[in-house]
């Protein structure tokens, strides 16, 4: 009747996108005659925070503050379309999309703010702040909002722009398994350190400890709702969730959340999350998606905490207070392991 | 809590832009805090008609008969929903991309294959009164021997679980019966190591589980079209499967959706909106098909379980000189996203290091069970867990720190891939140096000095002489007696999408630079204004944004 | 189906719906009314999505009958703002980012609320307890306990005037 500590360690990378590519994203961007964005996409927001970076990196691109821009998504009439969220491949396929779109919008607002100033368009910037001026001599400028009334009532122009984003599709080779999966890959490691009960079987995650490498944190706030949430989910796989709990048995599946078990407040551990950021090459400004990899390391740090608390390997997961109970009964008991 | 560590890769990157990098809120929040974001069921319908499904109690059974004659006599029953009545009843999802076979029915007609299949539909005034009725209509099965485990499911004279692929297994570039991953010589390489690893992994299913259930409320709207609201995560995904199920051309379906109650996966199987817009079109009301709970649990596709076996060659001094994967996905009864999870996780093998020799057979395997979908890590989470549990078998064996061992494997920039494309982009590296710091597990100093920009490539970036083989060629059905599959479907799959021949640029980190003046537009067209007036719609004002 | 009259108070304004038999109180209060932000995520009580306060009570909407809260008074979600001022705990979701998909969203003040009402400086365990009924699968929970953690010590258990 002894709690063993644990530690255990897992690395892993991720890949960006729907595999083999071939899924392509389209997005629009219009303005209305006050400067004020529209970006129209058929992209699903989960939760995982769609219209919130799309948003963002429209108004990255169109060089204007974030409040006047706004995403509507998804409506299948007036959004182009888009393969779906899902593989991690929104922030990558969308934000390329919104990118190409925002810049060919950006294009025409500049030359209608040009032509108000009577200057050449290449000799304009935007300041971020709504407003539109000579490089060098911000006097000499003009509304963002302006540009845009005298595009639509004096020049005739429309402050739009349409993107599209597609990763070719690729082959795979039968024999040999050649193809290209993706174009960038995302990062991971993690540390778990756990306690383990040799008498009761239960396992305590006590603390994470975590790197994760994401291309450029687009909103720092929503990886970390990503990487804390997804962490979250790892650990649930790990120690608690199945639909299949003696698979492939299908007795005793679960049919609500009495019996579907996951970790509630009271069981989450402590995590500490370090973020790098190596910005891929064809990323939106270089992000990749953390949605999917965040959950992946914390499940085989577990299996290896295991091991390190109390010498026993359960590589059939869920980890149940049962499979750790009979597998210590089996090797006659506890032996804890070196601890690193 | 959470740390930004931008030292790393730095001048890899512009930290100076104006809105990128900043912690805006969330477009979507306030309505999140005020109950306002409008999830699919915020929308209120007058005289909204509700759909529930009589599922099959057997692992696997042929149906002799149906008979709904009560149930149509039940109490607010307006339309019974029967096999029959599906326009074009046998799909596969990725038959949008040309990948695969049609091979499942929206309603079941010859036979179940999975404990909860569908069966029949009832459509009523309440929920209540069609749980009822659905609960009144008698199906006569006769049930058939089933299997449950990807092994025995690939054994000969294993029962037969979908007809269009009768040996279990899905087939691959029409020509085996799994998808091989070859790469050097894996067997030289084992006898040469100095250790020899195997393992056994296996996960089982997983359920999405997102607090908002999986659903779907078609109605009519006044242009001769159908709108769906839709909890989908892939909104054309699905609007194509219900054009492809329905025989319905594509524009006339509005889909509306976008705001959803977290999905993992779980919601791009399009299996609510073909059935609630088939409701609608029988019915010329609005229909609601939404999953309870215990659907959502055990009839909603969960992860797929997933088995691996691996076996490494490994040195003492810690480098793995060969891995041999064979790898098992648990399709359940259809194939849906399984057969490309294989694909997709053969791509992803060895795992983020640099070895010489590596082969996989990885199989979709067809059971008995729920059928599987994507979920979060798809094809991947499976065989990490299995790669770095491997891992610290390894590091156990040859007695090395497992960071050290991850580190002295680890892929770096210009290595070749197991895949045949070269690495670029790499961080493994540095993800582990920062964690092993953070969290004081001690590593050496040559560990610590190692950078994923060096050391890779050279010999590295060789494609070694591989050894290939032919074996697992796709199998002739194992047959089940007296049962006939039935014919392959006269259906003709869409062509395989061609993408035009577009090569994206490498985006430029630095700040937007002004592009090219646009030219002139050509004068407006008048618009047309949208139909108002009557429409079976939101009415309660929320917006989808 | 037979339906009976229903009067409650809802929000601080008083409501008269039909209901029918046997009806749960989740469904009187999102068709019958029209108040859309109890959320159904189970029907079976084990999800907390319905949380609503019936007399400063949380309870699970998708398990109570409607004929229950005759004369009593609810309150939900779309009226915990007081006019245009956020209630400090939505203000403390906001800044803490404590909602990803937000379908737990409504049930999570809901419950918090009836907690900072009656215990308005709750240590995190009190907290921890308050939101054990209700299910989260995006955040992993620790934005919620801070951020009503938060609410509290910014004053949440009392209303605004």
């Amino acid at each position: 009747m002894t709690i063993h500590r644990g530690r255990g360690f897992a690395a892993i990378n991720y890949p960006i996108g729907m595999n083999l590519g071939g899924d392509p994203s389209q997005a629009l961007v219009h303005s209305n005659p006050d400067g004020k964005f529209m970006v129209a996409l058929s992209s699903i927001d989960l939760g995982q925070g769609m219209k919130s970076v799309t948003r963002q990196i429209a108004a990255e691109t169109l060089g204007i503050p974030v409040e006047d821009v706004y995403v509507d998504t998804a409506d299948s009439d007036t959004g182009p379309h888009c393969m779906g969220s899902f593989a991690s491949r929104g922030t990558h396929r969308v934000g390329n999309a919104v990118i190409a779109a925002a810049t060919e919008a950006r294009a025409v607002m500049m030359e209608a703010a040009a032509e108000e100033l009577e200057v050449n368009a290449e000799d304009l910037v935007t300041d971020g702040k709504g407003n539109i001026h000579v490089k060098g001599a911000p006097s000499k400028s003009i509304t963002t909002a302006a540009a845009c009334n005298a595009a639509q009532f004096k020049q005739g122009k429309t402050v739009s722009g349409r993107g599209i984003f597609l990763v070719p599709l690729s082959d795979v080779d039968p024999e040999t398994g050649e193809m290209t999966p993706v174009t960038c890959f995302a990062h991971a490691a993690m540390i778990v350190d756990i306690d383990v009960d040799d008498e009761t079987g239960e396992v305590n995650v006590v603390e994470m400890n975590s790197c994760y490498e994401v291309g450029r944190a687009l909103n720092p706030r929503l990886v970390e709702q990503q990487l804390v949430g997804g962490a979250w989910m790892g650990m649930s796989h790990t120690l608690w969730e199945t639909t299949e709990p003696y698979y492939p048995d299908r007795s005793h599946g679960p049919v609500d959340f009495n019996d579907y078990v996951m970790p509630g407040p009271g069981d989450i551990a402590p995590h500490h999350i370090s973020v790098l950021e190596r910005p891929a090459p064809d990323g939106p400004f270089g992000g990749k998606g953390p949605g999917e990899m965040c959950a992946n390391p914390v499940l085989p740090a577990v299996t290896n905490a295991v091991f390190n608390a109390v010498g026993v390997r359960i590589d059939d997961l869920p980890i149940t207070p049962e499979k750790i109970l009979r597998a210590l009964a089996a090797q006659g008991g506890a032996r804890p392991q070196p601890k690193w | 809590m959470i740390e930004f560590r931008k030292e790393y890769f730095a001048d890899e990157r512009d930290d100076t832009l104006n809105e990128i990098g900043k912690p805006t809120q969330r477009q979507d929040m306030l309505g999140h805090v005020t109950g306002r974001s409008p999830f699919f069921d915020d929308h209120l319908f007058d005289g909204l008609l509700h759909l529930k499904c009589l599922r099959s109690p057997h692992h696997h059974a042929r149906i002799r008969s149906v008979d709904t004659s009560e149930a149509e006599r039940m109490p607010g029953v307006r339309r019974i929903i029967r096999a029959r009545d599906v326009p074009h009843n046998l799909n596969t999802l990725l038959s949008l991309m040309g990948f695969g076979l049609d091979d499942e029915p929206m309603l079941a007609d010859k036979k179940v294959a999975y404990v909860g299949e569908p069966v029949v539909a009832v459509v009523a005034e309440s929920e209540r009164q069609a749980y009822d009725a659905v609960a009144k209509i008698r199906v006569d099965y006769d049930v058939l021997p089933h299997v449950l485990d990807v092994e025995e499911a690939l054994k000969p004279g294993a029962p037969s679980v979908n007809p269009t692929y009768p040996a279990n297994t899905f087939t691959y570039h029409e020509k085996y019966d799994h998808q091989k991953l070859r790469f050097g010589d894996v067997e030289a390489a084992l006898r040469q190591a100095d250790h020899v690893v195997e393992g056994r992994y296996q996960m089982s299913p997983i359920e999405q589980a997102p607090t908002e259930t999986c659903g779907a409320i078609a109605a009519p709207e006044t242009n001769n079209r159908y709108v769906v609201y839709t909890s989908t995560q892939a909104l054309f995904f699905s609007l194509g499967t219900a054009a492809k199920i329905l025989k319905l051309s594509s524009n006339r379906m509005h889909f509306i959706g976008g705001t959803v109650g977290g999905g993992f996966g779980g919601k791009v199987d399009s299996i609510h909106e073909p059935m609630a817009i088939l409701g609608c079109m029988l019915t010329g009301r609005p229909v609601k098909f939404i999953w309870n709970r215990e659907e959502e649990m055990q009839v909603g596709a969960p992860r797929g379980a997933e088995r691996w076996y691996i076996t490494d060659g490994v040195m003492n001094d810690g480098r793995i000189v060969a891995r041999k994967f064979t790898g098992y996905f648990d399709s359940g009864a259809y194939t849906r996203l399984s057969s490309y999870a294989i694909i997709k996780s053969v791509g992803h093998l060895p795992g983020p290091y640099t070895i010489p020799n590596v082969s996989a057979d990885v199989y979709c395997v067809f059971t008995n069970r729920t059928p599987a979908t994507a979920m979060r890590g798809f094809g991947i989470t499976g065989v990490d867990f299995a790669i770095e549990t491997h891992m610290d078998k390894v590091a156990h064996r040859v007695k090395m720190n497992p960071i050290e061992l991850r580190l002295k494997n680890a892929y770096l920039d210009g290595d070749m891939k197991a895949h045949r494309r070269l690495a670029k982009n790499t961080a493994l590296v540095e993800c582990c140096q920062v964690v092993a710091e953070k969290a004081k597990w001690s590593i050496g100093p040559e560990y610590r000095a190692m950078s994923s920009l060096k050391g890779g490539g050279g010999e590295r970036a060789a494609i070694p002489h591989t050894i290939i083989d032919n074996r697992g060629l796709a199998r002739p059905a194992s047959g089940l007696g007296s049962y006939q599959p039935p014919p392959a479907p006269g259906y003709t799959p869409t062509p395989a999408y061609t993408p035009p021949s577009y090569s994206p640029e490498p985006l430029p980190v630095r700040p937007y630079e002004p592009a090219q003046a646009a030219p002139p537009p050509a004068a407006p067209s008048p618009t047309t204004p949208r139909p108002a007036g009557n429409r079976f719609s939101s009415i309660s004002g929320l917006r989808r944004r | 189906m037979t339906r009976k009259p229903l009067q409650f108070q809802l929000n601080g304004s008083g409501k008269a719906i039909f209901v029918e038999e046997g009806q749960n109180l989740l469904e009187a209060l999102r068709r019958g009314v029209g108040d859309l932000s109890p959320k159904y995520g189970c029907g079976q009580g084990t999800c907390g999505t319905c949380t609503v306060l019936i007399d400063g009570e949380p309870h699970l909407s998708c398990l109570t009958l409607a004929e229950t809260v005759e004369n009593r008074a609810i309150e939900t979600t779309a009226g915990l703002a007081m006019g245009p001022q956020l209630h400090p705990l939505q203000q403390a979701f906001m800044d803490g980012f404590a909602a990803q998909c937000g379908y737990c969203t409504p049930g999570m003040l809901m419950a918090a609320k009836a907690l900072l009402d009656r215990n308005p400086s709750p240590t995190r365990e009190e907290v921890v307890e308050a939101i054990s009924g209700n299910i989260c699968r995006c955040t992993g929970y620790e934005p919620i306990i801070a951020a009503i953690l938060a609410a509290a010590a910014s004053g949440g258990g009392r209303r605004y005037a």
